[in-house]
């Protein structure tokens, strides 16, 4: 038999020809989003759909509003204007019209945030261990075994080695933090995960090793991101879409390589041009 | 056989802002269909927009105007216009496109790379091995390089690692550029029969190949494409 044709027995022997993320609901949604600190400072007019298994990159220049647009996003700054909806299961919450408890609910069990600098998003005095552990503890895990087993497994996957549990992270390198925040955030089995600049401190070497690790684990655990980021080519490599932002408005949207290869706007192609090849 | 691609009145420009002001009419008006087991050669001289049209039916370059349909799933998608993750599951189920050269990623292996669109399709990880593993064996890359990332590979061996990973699946419609460029004899002949059973097979194929003796093996018919004749021009 030709290897062709062992090709469509495989195919045939697939449960449906259309993926869960085409057809499935929204998962979250921004309308109107307006958070100004000044004029064209900060985000305004922000308005897009995010979709289970999405990975959505924001890029643009530095103060063009990212950071300002990802904290409104995730339950950290209130706009001032316009709304955020998540879906929880059947529910639609409004971020900033539903109670505190319900926000921090969500922030806790649903979403991750992976800062820039991994000191800002762990627990520096504690054992890699218990940052890992932290979460699950939160959602009411109790049992010491099996909060020991998932930090080993999470050191693992994110290739730390596990004798280093009970090591704090004041005596890991910078890769090595960057990784544990990633098993500290993702242990817990979140939905949605927001990022900024995840691999922004780090040198080339470890970037990769960061952004292999992410690409696997976006795929494995079908997690929908925000992603900020300067590096087209990070964006390249692990957004789907892109959202380009300048001056606090998004100036051009679309599938991630159709921005890359074929931007519209005059701003995404200076962009995309003052860069040597992504 | 029923159309599976259909392309009207598309259209491409591209209208640049920098360095300064201009507008590249590239594409006007093509017209055409395809139905799966043909395969059609886009042919026409250097710059005549052979691989801007098979980028266009990819989703990578963004219509002007026209339409391209395509049949997926139970229905019909129409790509221009359509939302990124409508594009991104055609691309996982129904097309494929072998670029002219391999994007390389820092850390993933020739293997991991050849996998790639089976896993995405859900298949076991077993299976898709063992086929990966066939392919890259049938296109004579050598065993030591496959748990390699290619970054260090002949030009020749990237290619061949690509079209590997794009006949790893079955696709309705798959979209070749120059498949055979930087390929020695033998290595092309292979090539060439890859894309005879994937025609044989049911695939719909859009190509663009150079020489001769390879477009006529494989074409079933010819899609002439010219020089538009307007130079480049401000807005
Ligand atoms: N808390 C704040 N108070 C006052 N101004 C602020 C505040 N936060 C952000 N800004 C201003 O809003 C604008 C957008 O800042 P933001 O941090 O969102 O940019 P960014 O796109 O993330 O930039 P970078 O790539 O440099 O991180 C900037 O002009 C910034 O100075
Ligand atoms: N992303 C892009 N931005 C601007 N112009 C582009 C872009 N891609 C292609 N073009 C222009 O479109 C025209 C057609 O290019 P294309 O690559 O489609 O030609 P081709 O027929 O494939 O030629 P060749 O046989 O040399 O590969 C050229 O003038 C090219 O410069
Ligand atoms: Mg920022
Ligand atoms: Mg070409």
């Amino acid at each position: 038999m030709s290897a062709l044709a062992h090709g469509m027995r495989m195919d045939a022997a697939l449960p449906a020809d259309v993926p869960a993320m085409e057809n499935s609901q929204a998962l979250m949604q921004a309308d109107g989003l307006c958070r100004l600190f000044g004029p064209e400072q900060g985000c305004q007019d922000i308005s897009f759909t995010l979709y289970p298994g999405e990975v959505l990159g924001l890029v643009g220049e530095s103060g063009s509003g990212k950071s300002t647009l990802l904290s409104t996003l995730s339950g950290r700054l209130p706009p001032d204007r316009g709304r955020v909806r998540y879906r929880d299961g059947a529910d639609w919450v409004d971020l900033y019209a539903t109670g505190e408890g319900r926000r921090r609910a969500l922030l806790r069990t649903q979403w991750g945030f992976v800062e820039q600098n991994p000191r800002d998003g762990l627990r520096m005095p504690v054992s890699a261990g218990a940052n890992i552990g932290e979460r699950l503890m939160a959602q009411g895990a109790r049992h010491y075994g099996r909060l020991r087993q998932s930090a080993l497994d999470w050191l693992r996957h994110v290739e730390i080695d596990i004798s280093r549990i009970d090591d704090t992270p004041n005596a890991f390198s910078g890769g090595m933090q960057q990784r544990l925040q990633i098993a500290r955030n993702l242990v817990s089995g979140p939905r949605l995960v927001f990022m900024d600049e995840p691999t922004g401190g780090l040198d080339v070497s470890v970037q990769a090793r960061i952004l292999d690790l992410l690409r696997k684990l976006v795929r494995e655990l079908d997690l929908s991101v925000i992603l900020v980021t300067h590096d087209l080519a990070v964006a390249r490599l692990l957004a789907d879409r892109l959202m380009v932002m300048r001056r606090s408005r998004i100036v051009e949207a679309g599938l991630t390589d159709q921005i890359l290869d074929d931007p519209q706007h005059p701003y995404t192609q200076l962009l995309v041009s003052s860069i040597l090849r992504v | 056989m029923d159309a599976i691609l259909e392309v009207s009145g598309l259209a491409k420009k591209f209208v640049l802002h920098q360095p300064r002001p201009t507008v590249l009419d590239v594409l006007e008006n093509v017209n055409f269909e395809i139905s799966p087991g043909e395969c059609l050669v886009l042919s026409g001289p250097s710059g005549a927009g052979k691989s801007t049209l098979l980028r266009l039916l990819y989703g990578n370059y963004l219509a002007s105007s026209g339409s391209i349909r395509v049949r997926h799933g139970q229905g019909w998608l129409e790509l221009v216009g359509a939302e990124p993750r409508r594009v991104l599951a055609a691309r996982r189920h129904t097309l494929g496109y072998v670029s002219q050269f391999l994007r390389v990623i820092p850390r993933v292996t020739a293997l991991d790379i050849v996998m790639e669109p089976a896993l995405l399709r859900g298949y076991a990880k077993k299976a898709a091995q063992a086929k990966a593993e066939a392919l890259l064996s049938r296109l004579d890359i050598p065993e030591k390089l496959w748990s390699l990332a290619p970054g260090a590979f002949s030009g020749g061996e990237q290619q061949r690692v690509n079209i590997a990973r794009s006949f790893m699946v079955f696709w309705p419609v798959l979209l070749l550029d120059e498949p055979t460029a930087s390929l020695d004899d033998k290595n092309r002949q292979i090539v060439l029969e890859l894309i005879e059973e994937a025609k044989a097979a049911g695939s719909a194929i859009v190509g663009i190949f150079h020489d001769a003796h390879a477009l006529d093996a494989v074409a079933s018919r010819l899609l002439h494409m010219k020089n538009e004749g307007d130079s480049p021009h401000a807005p």
